[in-house]
């Protein structure tokens, strides 16, 4: 940046000396190269400041929460113990993992997450080829419905596809046959569906990257795929999805951290299940009563186990993200997410 | 006779219609019929009963309840409303800003982009919703208020009282002073809603092609310029799509969406929950209507 403008009275000078122009213009030109290492210096100086004291900032909470799991009560209550505990202990962590169930509450989320994922990027995938590359009369129209979708707030459909899968029906056939709606709550059976027909949590805006990704596709390859004799769907398989990896990444990444998280869908079509993001959520409560049982509610002892059960429910996202960051960061460049 | 190209788009047609059933499928099924079924219920008391459910037609008077006779809903649309109108626009300068930083070359640069995409992983779901259930909140209040290390929250640490003086005392406007100083105080709340946002428009500064700021440097344009003139304009489509994500996000999971929850599920009345969701959506298009409009006037296509 101070290249340019720091330059320009040197510039002024040096024809105004007229004799020894060439030293001038050497002495001139190692000043400017002066000026513009230390401002780079600078700026980079700056910059390191400015990015060090953001990451502190983004890191501070996860650091203090795990510096207060290990904690036992006495440290909580020492001031001279700030984030190094004097006794370290598990003692947290046994009891949060059993209050929660926390292995089966794995279990189970990690099931619904894979699960959704796999069919939601696939289906996701399909509709956005067709939306980009396989037109036909009155698509649009179609594709205004996907962006309806990323709109309307879940919340506006609630109620509705509460009472639907309570009794669920297609064109009253079950009605018909085992006279009553089959009830899928606390089965797996309504994210299924939805992620298969790619509806499920945020698939709008999944169908979205697909189609400008695919988009994004010579036209050439298709053509010469059809030439060579493979069909559309063939094509589709053996050439778009492979060449689709980097948005296939970014899609699975985001559909598993989204569902893995969401507390929403899952805290209402599954009331009693026992999935990682609903045991946390009444983990505040089962702590509350536990604590309660015996004597009067401590509320830094409760404040310090709730915090280890957060700590433990967004453990085994962390430990995906360590392995999975590069791709993370990388394939977004490459999805043709901003068309 | 058939020329293979007409068959070859017949057959595309064919296949995107298969393509798109099982979408078509689901979009009907699950989101046409209980769009359609919740503004029914919207203007109905909903009964359940063994066998499914009875509709009583009322009229308007759930909108009435909701907007009338509740007394949090009307305060709490107007608090996210607003919080929605000051954290957006810091969100989407934030982000840029963010994504410039993290677009040079410098040592360290993965660790750095590895922390600031934390977020988008760790700062959607289980945090806000405890952070939002206000037991968290209480303790760490009283936790605050004792002064004790441990429970100290986020806002604790970062309080920017020296900095609001300072300012004042320079002359600067009071209202510009309280929104600069509520966007520091908020640091923590606007950087982990900007993951999402940073990483798109990471995306498009790679997607800018060398050659213009080469160009723009012979010609003499300083870092500053350059960023003005050639940054800026070819983010601007990215604006606008941060612009409308991040207002969707904003609306996702706050105080109003769990009062709709609540409405629906702890006091069983389907009917006004389904009043107080069109409500919030109505508010919602606007909002991303007027905004979208706006924006997208100025916004410069390359191509």
């Amino acid at each position: 940046m101070t290249q340019q403008t720091e330059a320009a009275p040197g510039a002024k000078l040096s024809p105004a000396e007229g004799k020894n122009t060439a030293a001038d213009l050497y002495r001139f030109k190692q000043s400017a190269i002066n000026v513009n290492k230390w401002s780079k210096r600078l700026w980079s100086l700056v910059r390191a400041v400015l990015l060090i004291g953001m990451s502190f900032v983004i890191l501070y909470p996860i650091l203090l929460k795990v510096s207060t799991s290990f904690k036992t009560l006495e440290d909580l209550t020492n001031p001279t113990v700030m984030w190094i505990p004097e006794r370290f202990s598990l003692e947290n962590y046994k009891l949060a993992i059993d209050v929660m169930g926390y292995f089966s509450a794995i279990r189970n989320s990690f099931t619904l997450s894979a699960v959704t994922t796999i069919l939601q990027t696939l289906s996701c995938a399909m509709a956005g080829y067709a939306f980009a590359k396989l037109p036909f009369r009155g698509i649009n129209i179609l594709f205004a419905g996907v962006i309806l979708t990323i709109l309307v707030p879940p919340q506006t459909i609630l109620v509705p596809s509460y009472v639907n899968f309570k009794s669920f029906d297609l064109f009253g056939l079950f009605h018909l046959i085992f006279g009553d709606g089959i009830n899928m709550l606390d089965t797996y059976w309504p994210f299924v569906l939805m992620a298969i027909t790619g509806n499920a949590l945020k698939s709008g805006l999944f169908i979205y990257i697909f189609r400008q990704f695919f988009r994004g596709i010579s036209k050439e390859i298709e053509e010469a795929a059809f030439v060579d004799g493979a069909g559309v769907f063939k094509s589709f398989i053996s050439i778009m999805l492979p060449n689709a990896i980097p948005a296939m990444v970014t899609v699975m990444l985001f559909a598993f951290v989204w569902q893995w998280n969401d507390t929403f869908f899952s805290s209402n079509f599954l009331p009693s299940m026992n999935t990682l993001t609903n045991a946390t959520l009444g983990f505040p409560y089962k702590v509350n009563v536990m604590l309660g049982a015996t004597n009067q509610v401590d509320p830094f002892y409760a404040s310090m186990l709730v915090d280890t059960g957060l700590l433990l429910s967004i453990l085994p996202l962390i430990v995906m993200y360590l392995f999975v960051q590069r791709y993370f960061v990388e394939s977004i460049d490459r999805t043709g997410l901003v068309g | 006779m058939r020329s293979p190209k007409r068959t070859f788009q017949q057959r595309k047609a064919l296949t995107g219609m298969l393509f798109l059933a099982p979408w078509a499928f689901g979009f009907i099924f699950f989101f046409l019929v209980p769009l359609v079924n919740s503004a029914v219920y919207s203007f109905n008391d909903l009964k359940a009963s063994d066998n499914g459910y009875t509709l009583t037609f009322e009229g308007w008077s759930n909108y009435h309840q909701a907007l009338y006779v509740d007394a949090t809903f009307v305060r709490k649309l107007t608090t996210v409303v607003g919080e929605m109108v000051v954290n957006v626009p810091l969100i989407i300068i934030f982000s840029l800003f963010i994504a410039v930083l993290l677009n040079q070359k410098f040592l360290g640069r993965s660790l750095a982009r590895a922390i600031f995409f934390l977020p988008v992983i760790l700062a959607s779901g289980v945090m806000l919703s405890i952070n939002n259930a206000g037991y968290m909140q209480q303790i760490m209040d009283a936790n605050l208020a004792s002064n004790n290390p441990a429970g100290a929250s986020v806002n604790g640490f970062l309080q920017s009282i020296e900095l609001k003086n300072m300012m004042m005392d320079i002359g600067v406007n009071e209202s510009i002073v309280n929104y600069l100083t509520g966007a520091v105080d908020r640091i923590y709340e606007i950087i982990s809603q900007s993951g999402v946002q940073i990483i798109i428009f990471l995306a498009g500064l790679q997607s800018i092609s060398p050659q213009l700021y080469e160009a723009s440097r012979m010609e003499g344009a300083t870092g500053y310029e350059a960023f003005w003139k050639i940054t800026f304009p070819m983010v601007s489509p990215l604006i606008l799509t941060n612009l409308v994500y991040t207002i969707i996000d904003s609306f996702l999971n706050n105080a109003v969406t769990q009062q709709i929850d609540t409405t629906a599920f702890k006091t069983l009345d389907f009917g006004l929950s389904s009043a107080m969701a069109w409500i919030y959506f109505a508010i919602v298009a606007v909002i991303l209507a007027i905004s979208t409009f706006v924006v997208s006037r100025k916004v410069f296509y390359h191509d």
